[in-house]
């Protein structure tokens, strides 16, 4: 089937089978910062956003993004950079596969909620696990990120 | 990659039921996070997203709810965060993360009739009832014990009259299936008590609703409810819990739903 949507701003006809997932169609039209992870819907991997807010891709149908605006990564380029800086300065990140889409909801977050309490950024990230890190320094790293641009 | 060898982007909620009953295989594709597991093949899948299902209407007695709507947009509108205390929103809290959540929807949750819901026992607390296609309005109980099995939900529909509302579930870790999950509802003076993921599919626990009728509410009582429950209903094993945990954490979860109450 034939599915027209918005990626990154621009329309896109995107091919695919009836079942084919999201995650995989992205990747197989080069927005290769998309991960597949668990591909069952549990580590957020990833993650883009769907109408700007965060949404699995391995578990959205690509039929259902017909007329939708798609989000990734390489769509924020700028505002992701800016974030890995704290990232880095803080040394959270291990083998960073977890990382395009651990950005995708934090950036997310930024713009969806104000001066978030500790639990409020606790249960809006809980959906992106990290097998490397621990989360301390994800966590000290969007803290201080959201300090500074939130 | 689902097996969905044809795909069809309904006009009406008639045309998919028509479809579900005549066509071997078939299926209607929610947010399709647990479709997606089974691996079925799927000969023509039915989606309702033109529909407008995805709506969530406040009426002078009832809050109704397309069966489209994800599970994030309930967790965060306003007018269900206004109602039952909040619980509605708060049973979403642990479903794996709000990506998930903003996929998966109310029609998927209720059609699936999952054991381990955190979503169900809630709206059963709240004495919901489920529109259906062929059906017409039925009661969530009743759908829940298995019939209409090959219908089209439409929406749900939960009336405004409970006043006090309390969630709780225990878990291994944040976002993994629920232990035990424990909702009480008082509605018109009467305690509605749910527990699901017992591990089997929710259930009322209706000696202790018996119990509490006309009861003042003391932590006394409270513990003797929880006891009755913990008594009434049974318990099994699973990897995540043994029917005796299972058994002693209700007592803790129902004393803290009537006590604790709406936090
Ligand atoms: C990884 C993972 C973890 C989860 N953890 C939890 C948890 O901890 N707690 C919890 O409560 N839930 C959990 N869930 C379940 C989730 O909340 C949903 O209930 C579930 O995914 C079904 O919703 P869906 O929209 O994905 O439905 P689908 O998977 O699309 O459909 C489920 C079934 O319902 C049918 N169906 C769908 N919509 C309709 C309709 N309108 N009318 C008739 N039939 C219909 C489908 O044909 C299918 O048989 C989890 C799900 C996943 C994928
Ligand atoms: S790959 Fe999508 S949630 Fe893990
Ligand atoms: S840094 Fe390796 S999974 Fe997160």
């Amino acid at each position: 089937m034939k599915v027209d949507t918005s990626i990154n701003g621009r329309a896109m006809t995107l091919e695919c089978e009836n079942g084919e997932f999201l995650a995989g169609a992205l990747r197989r039209y080069g927005f290769l910062s998309v991960k597949e992870g668990c591909d069952t819907g549990s580590c957020g991997l990833c993650t883009i956003w769907l109408n700007g807010k965060p949404a699995l891709s391995c578990c959205l149908l690509t039929a259902r993004v017909e007329g939708q605006e798609i989000t990734t990564i390489e769509g924020m380029q700028e505002e992701a950079e800016e974030f890995a800086h704290f990232m880095v300065a803080e040394g959270a990140e291990q083998c960073g596969f977890c990382s395009p889409g651990f950005a995708m909801t934090v950036l997310a977050m930024k713009r969806e909620l104000t001066n978030p309490t500790d639990d409020e950024v606790k249960n809006y990230m809980a959906g992106n696990l990290c097998r490397c890190s621990g989360y301390v320094g994800q966590t000290r790293a969007l803290m201080k990120y959201l300090e500074v641009h939130g | 990659m689902m097996n969905i060898e044809e795909y069809v982007r309904v006009s009406s909620c008639s045309e998919a039921y028509e479809i579900l009953n005549s066509v071997n295989g078939s299926a209607i594709l929610g947010g399709c996070g647990y479709l997606r597991m089974g691996n079925r093949a799927i000969s023509k899948g039915i989606d309702l997203s033109l529909l407008g299902l995805n709506q969530i209407i406040e009426t002078d007695s009832d809050i109704e709810i397309g069966a489209m709507t994800s599970l994030r947009d309930i967790e965060t509108n306003p007018i269900l965060k206004n109602n039952f205390n909040g619980s509605l929103c708060d049973c979403m809290e642990n479903i794996v993360g709000i990506q998930l959540r903003s996929i998966v929807t109310i029609g998927g949750t209720v059609a699936g009739r999952y054991p381990f819901s955190d979503v169900l026992p809630v709206l059963m607390a709240l004495g919901a009832d489920v529109v259906l296609t062929g059906a017409g309005r039925v009661s969530l109980e009743d759908f829940m014990d298995g019939k209409h099995k090959s219908d089209v939900v439409e929406k749900i529909i939960i009336p405004k009259t409970s006043e006090r509302v309390a969630y709780k579930s225990v878990r291994n870790s944040l976002v993994d299936y629920a232990i035990l999950n424990c909702v009480i509802a008082l509605s018109d003076g009467e305690y509605k008590v749910v527990v699901g993921a017992r591990p089997q599919k929710a259930i009322r626990a209706t000696k202790c609703e018996a119990f509490l009728k006309g009861k003042e509410l003391t932590e006394e009582i409270a513990e003797e409810a929880a006891k009755i429950v913990a008594d009434e209903l049974s318990f099994g094993d699973n990897v995540r819990g043994s029917a005796e945990y299972r058994k002693a954490v209700c007592v803790t979860l129902i004393k803290r739903a009537l006590v604790g109450g709406a936090e």
